[in-house]
């Protein structure tokens, strides 16, 4: 810890003892050196006399002989000494400016106080590593549900990026090596407020081990990890990784739905993604061939992906390891109509341009579009700087990899049953979906589709734990209830109850709540706010049950009884 | 044989034998004790100081801390020197018998310093 004071001790060793010797030298000479006073007498100077005048003039404050005027040879040893004073002076301050300004100084003094930052922590705080696009997405997002996050990044530019971004609350940022265990120590991985630990950076080496640390270090702490490897999947799972996300397989996933259950798809993307379409947009008969441009990590994906959902598929590629991969394979890039119409991109209904070129990918929707107006366009963007081009290329869906994860670990993170009741949507069909979709239209309309869960207990729902035990029956509705006018319903319904494992479906509004219960709302997020009056305030919840404004004063109680 | 081990051996001894230089003689006669013999046990004293800083050792710290405490006596001794000698009006006995008290409060932390030394010496097993 005190790395920087020992740091500075050990480099100016060397200017502090060449200053005492140049002193101690300059003062021995002025004491042995015979010199005259006033009356012409010998009269050597003595130690006092000699510090005082060294003291003076080392530091070439002013300059005058004293107590007598010098002799000769006083003054020969005073030419000498005025030299080897300031030399030395400009030696010591010299070595001083300059570890100051070194790199690793500056590193080291970085370091300390980041870690100081984190250790005084007093709130829950996500450790983030690598602050790529889905790294800043995840600490924005986070910033601004005041849920603070420390961030780790092995370029200097991106924590420069994580100070220029302008957040409404202080996120601290570290550049080094996340992969380096005490580099996550000094980030707070054993810091008792951290709550999870987010390993986002583009190399998968380092996400595992991320994971591996803080799996060791604290087994309980919530792990969410990125990777684009199946071996490293599989390796993050065997350990205990609670979240593991693959950009290529989460997107061909989630392209899969869209193609063949939209509004089940549109359900999905109102609750993980804040950006979602509206009802309008889903696309009707993408059922027939597709093309898949770019055979790579992306294209093997979403090849398995649509295979399983029995889509017919011919894949574009013209680099030589992908050749023959599959049984319908045409030669070349698909930036050229020719090749799109080897293809036989007439019949088909949609086209993926899935390859890692930003360029290739638009120039390939642009070369289809003008072949085939009607086909459904889905382009990959590799970088993010790219987002204006993307965004006004007209393309049906753009996939963003960064965009994709951020969002289904902001699910996670919002509370662990959004994954599951996303999970628990698998059982059912589309026309279900369809309801339940016009149904969420009706509360939020186009509005921002926010859900958040409770978990009845004392920490979440203070007041209903106290009526549940005084006897009281609660009722689902009483979330949904206006805590201002009990007459008014709120912007939101149920969409999941959990009890002991036992999942139920939207609940219905008079479902009897016991303790422990998890209930998973959707709806505006000013209906939440409300809600959280109810929740924690027994005389709110009073009045939602009984309609009456129950005051627990003496005073009123004393009024109350006379009436 | 590491250097800088030798250089800060040299330099602790040297401060103890001139401490000790000095400190020789009846406690409150002048000419039993000669004043370059203080400024040079001064000098030495500050310069193993330095020698020690940045050293993370626990016994380089306390080598630290005992040179402090001699640094911090022989500067009050040379102090009252220069306080006897230029401001009191001239040395007397009584005044003699503090500086060398004082530089016998040196001479036990330089000892101390020394003892240090010999000990990790004889820990380092190499």
């Amino acid at each position: 810890m005190n790395n920087v004071f020992y740091l500075l001790l050990r480099r100016l060793r060397v200017p502090f003892i060449t200053m005492i010797v140049v002193y101690s030298i300059s003062i021995l000479g002025f004491v042995l050196i015979p010199g005259q006073d006033d009356a012409g007498n010998v009269w050597r100077m003595d130690f006092f006399h000699a510090v005082y005048f060294v003291s003076f003039m080392g530091t070439t404050i002013g300059f005058g002989e004293i107590p007598f005027a010098f002799t000769d040879a006083q003054r020969m040893w005073t030419l000498l000494m005025i030299y080897a004073t300031v030399v030395a002076w400009l030696y010591g301050i010299g070595s001083m400016l300059a570890l100051l300004q070194e790199p690793v100084f500056g590193r080291l003094l970085r370091r300390r106080s980041f870690t100081g930052e984190v250790a005084g922590f007093a709130e829950p705080f996500y450790l983030i590593c690598g602050y790529g696009v889905t790294g800043r997405l995840i600490v924005h997002k986070l910033a601004n549900r005041d849920i603070r996050a420390v961030v780790i990044d092995i370029s200097q530019d991106r924590i420069d990026d994580l100070e220029m971004d302008t957040l409404p609350i202080r996120v601290p940022g570290l550049c080094a090596d996340a992969a380096l265990p005490d580099v996550l120590d000094d980030a707070g991985l054993q810091h008792p407020h951290c709550i999870g630990v987010l390993a986002l950076t583009d190399d998968d080496n380092s996400n595992l081990a991320v994971s591996i640390a803080s799996k060791l270090l604290m087994p309980n702490r919530m792990v969410i990890s990125r990777t684009e490897a199946e071996v490293t999947t599989a390796n993050l799972l065997s350990f205990g990784t609670n979240q593991v996300v693959d950009p290529f397989e989460a997107y061909a996933g989630y392209l899969s739905m869209a193609i063949h259950t939209p509004y089940k798809h549109l359900v999905y993307d109102w609750l993980v993604n804040p950006y979602h379409r509206p009802l309008s947009s889903v696309y009707q008969q993408k059922q027939g061939r597709w093309i898949i441009c770019g055979f790579g990590r992306f294209g093997r994906a979403l090849y398995k992906a649509f295979k399983a959902d029995n889509v017919f598929i011919t894949v574009i590629d013209s680099k030589e390891q992908n050749v023959n991969q599959t049984e319908q394979q045409i030669w070349g890039i698909g930036t050229e109509a020719r090749t799109l119409e080897e293809a036989n991109i007439s019949d088909a209904v949609g086209i993926v341009a899935g390859t890692d070129n930003d360029a290739d990918n638009l120039s390939i929707i642009m070369t289809a579009r003008g072949i085939k107006p009607k086909l459904v366009t889905v382009v990959r963007q590799n970088l993010d700087a790219n987002r204006l081009v993307f965004r006004h290329s007209g393309a049906d869906f753009v996939m963003e990899p960064g965009r994709i994860i951020a969002n289904q670990i902001m699910a996670q993170i919002k509370t662990p049953l959004l994954p599951a009741f996303i999970e628990a949507l698998k059982e059912y069909d589309d026309v279900w979906a369809h309801t339940l979709l016009n149904r969420m239209s009706s509360v939020v309309g186009e509005d921002e589709l926010e859900s958040w869960a409770f978990v009845l207990g004392e920490e979440e729902t203070p007041a209903i734990k106290m009526a549940l035990e005084e006897g009281t029956i609660i009722k689902m509705k009483v979330f949904l209830k206006d805590p201002r006018d009990h007459s008014q319903m709120l912007p939101g319904f149920p969409l999941m109850l959990r009890r002991d494992d036992d999942i139920k479906i939207l609940p219905g509004e008079l479902t009897e709540l016991q303790m422990g219960d998890e209930i998973l709302f959707c709806g505006l997020s000013k209906a939440f706010t409300q809600v959280e009056w109810t929740v924690n305030n027994y005389n709110v919840l009073q009045y939602i049950l009984t309609g009456k404004d129950a005051n627990n004063t003496l005073l009123s109680r004393w009024f109350n009884a006379d009436q | 044989m590491n250097r800088e081990k030798v250089i800060f051996a040299f330099f602790i001894v040297l401060a103890l034998t001139l401490n000790f230089g000095f400190f020789l003689g009846e406690i409150d006669k002048e000419i039993h004790h000669n004043v370059f013999e203080l400024f040079a046990a001064l000098v030495v004293s500050m310069i193993c100081t330095v020698l020690k800083f940045g050293d993370r050792t626990h016994l380089g710290a306390l080598m630290l801390a005992t040179s402090l405490v001699a640094d911090l006596q022989l500067v009050i001794a040379a102090i009252l020197w220069g306080f006897a000698e230029q401001i009191s009006g001239g040395m007397t006995g009584s005044m003699m018998s503090s500086v060398v008290s004082l530089s016998g409060g040196a001479l036990l932390a330089n000892i101390i310093s020394v003892i240090l030394l010999v000990v990790e010496t004889i820990v380092v097993r190499r």
